[in-house]
């Protein structure tokens, strides 16, 4: 009973990821259309905030790429509900699949074959991280390629440092222009290695628009990165204007003296998360 | 300008579009995306048939979020995908099929703008991933090809069209391409912010 009622949860939060933008995003992208004065970037963005209500009025996916499923969990080693996890995520993306519907994503890489239901090899990816106490917290993130495909990663000199960082980055999102749907969430992980700091760069962009890194470096950071992105002119879609990126997160770990890597998250507009909170009585919270 | 277009497209129809330019477009258009541009070349090359006829329709980016009902396929969500996937091959579909207007986003390179002008041809773009408000404007799915072989992202997908719009004519036939000329400005916006780089902490 308790898992019907938790795979139930599961497919409500894919379902309300894909049809309902989060209220921090919608507000980001209202006060963007509000700063820009080109009547081509404003249509943009007027287009795009039309949709995201169309979408959440009649329940339907407000983009048509409903990505590549990712489950970050955060479970609590004392947990009850761990052994079934795995089991009712992937019931709920096929089932998901069906009803929403998601566009079926998942392809065999070298045959092209599609099973139609968002399932394959290590799909849906879940990504577990064993923490204290009795809670699972599952952040869900679906993902579109057009963003996905403008994702980087470097492996800068250490010497490089800061200034290095913050090239690196303003090259990368200024040379994919309009191509991942902007404006989006630029995520960048520092440090680790080299999948450490791609991974750091997607947890990154999980964090709520607006949101500043607690280490105040960091956070300055953050925001030298955003006022230099939005210097740029690409704007809405790549079609020009003043706001290219709503936001960007920073994420970091140490790394080793003789290596700086850098990984770049880029996220369209279309930030679709979602959480799901298990307590230890199978108590269930979707926000 | 704003202007309404209804399918097929003429030559006249296209010469007069100009980048900036504003259209509504009500008919038919066709997706397509990676697999059905190699798979209609390919045929094409083969001496295959085509069972409908591109040059009559508009030509969309796109991977549809679909339904089948008791009726037949609806579709839920339609906005375009990234054009410049397409890039590798836009200029000799469009040599091969003769369609008059590519519907995308994100723009394409010198190599379609270039078979644009000599085919007669626009691309037109609307916002990516628009896709609930774009599916309001397809009012019927005529058809679908290759459902079988390529899957539902990457089948052709023959769709009845209403008022399909605002698009906005972002390359047009006459050489003329929006992302080429903000290209520069853009370059010399990026060395400023190096310059600010350099001098920073």
């Amino acid at each position: 009973m308790k898992n019907r009622e938790l795979k139930e949860a599961l497919l409500m939060a894919i379902k309300q990821a894909a049809t309902t933008l989060p209220a921090d995003v919608v507000d980001a992208l209202k006060q963007a259309k509000a700063v820009e004065t080109s009547e081509l970037a404003k249509l943009q963005l007027e287009m795009i905030l039309h949709n995201i209500e169309i979408a959440r009025a009649g329940s339907v996916p407000m983009c048509q790429d409903t990505g590549i499923l990712t489950f970050f969990i955060k479970a609590g080693v004392d947990s009850p509900y761990l052994r079934c996890l795995r089991t009712l995520i992937t019931e709920a993306v096929a089932e998901a699949t069906r009803v929403v519907p998601l566009r079926p994503n998942t392809v065999h890489p070298f045959t092209f074959k599609n099973p139609g239901n968002n399932l394959g090899r290590f799909m849906p990816h879940i990504d577990w991280e064993l923490v204290d106490g009795d809670e699972v917290v599952i952040s869900l993130l679906a993902k579109g390629a057009g963003s996905e495909n403008c994702c980087a990663l470097k492996m800068l000199l250490p010497v490089a440092g800061v200034k290095g960082v913050k090239k690196f980055v303003l090259d990368h999102v200024v040379g994919c222009a309009g191509q991942p749907c902007p404006p989006g969430v630029i995520g960048v992980g520092i440090g680790g290695g080299a999948d450490l700091s791609l991974k750091l760069g997607k947890l990154a962009i999980l964090r709520d628009v607006g949101s500043r890194h607690p280490d105040p470096a960091i956070a300055g950071l953050e925001l030298e990165l955003l006022e230099l992105i939005n210097q740029s002119g690409i704007g809405p879609m790549g079609v020009g204007g003043v706001t290219t990126c709503l936001d960007v997160h920073i994420e970091y770990a140490h790394r080793h003296p003789s290596s700086l890597p850098v990984g770049i998250i880029y996220q369209c507009w279309a930030d679709r998360r979602k959480k799901v909170k298990i307590d230890a009585n199978g108590r269930v919270e979707v926000r | 300008m704003n202007k309404f277009l209804h399918t097929p497209l003429t030559e006249e129809d296209i010469r007069a579009l100009h980048v900036g330019d504003t259209v509504h477009i009500s008919g038919r258009m066709f997706t397509a995306r990676d697999e059905a541009h190699r798979l209609m070349l390919e045929r094409r090359e083969n001496d295959e048939e085509i069972p409908f006829d591109p040059s009559k329709m508009a030509l969309f980016h796109c991977g549809p979020v679909v339904k089948k009902e008791d009726a037949g396929w609806r579709v839920i969500s339609a906005g375009p995908t990234t054009s410049i996937r397409m890039e590798l091959f836009e200029d000799r579909f469009l040599t091969a099929f003769g369609t008059k207007m590519v519907i995308g986003k994100g723009g394409m390179g010198d190599k379609t703008l270039a078979a644009l002008r000599k085919a007669g041809a626009v691309y037109a773009h609307y916002p990516g991933g628009v896709g609930a408000l774009a599916a309001q404007a397809i009012t019927r799915v005529a058809n679908v090809y290759w459902l079988d072989e390529i899957g539902i992202p990457e089948a052709v997908w023959i769709l009845d069209i209403e008022l399909f719009g605002p698009l906005t004519i972002t390359m047009d036939s006459h050489g003329k391409s929006l992302y080429r000329d903000l290209e520069e400005s853009i370059k010399k916006n990026l060395e400023r912010i190096h310059e600010q780089i350099a001098k920073g902490a």
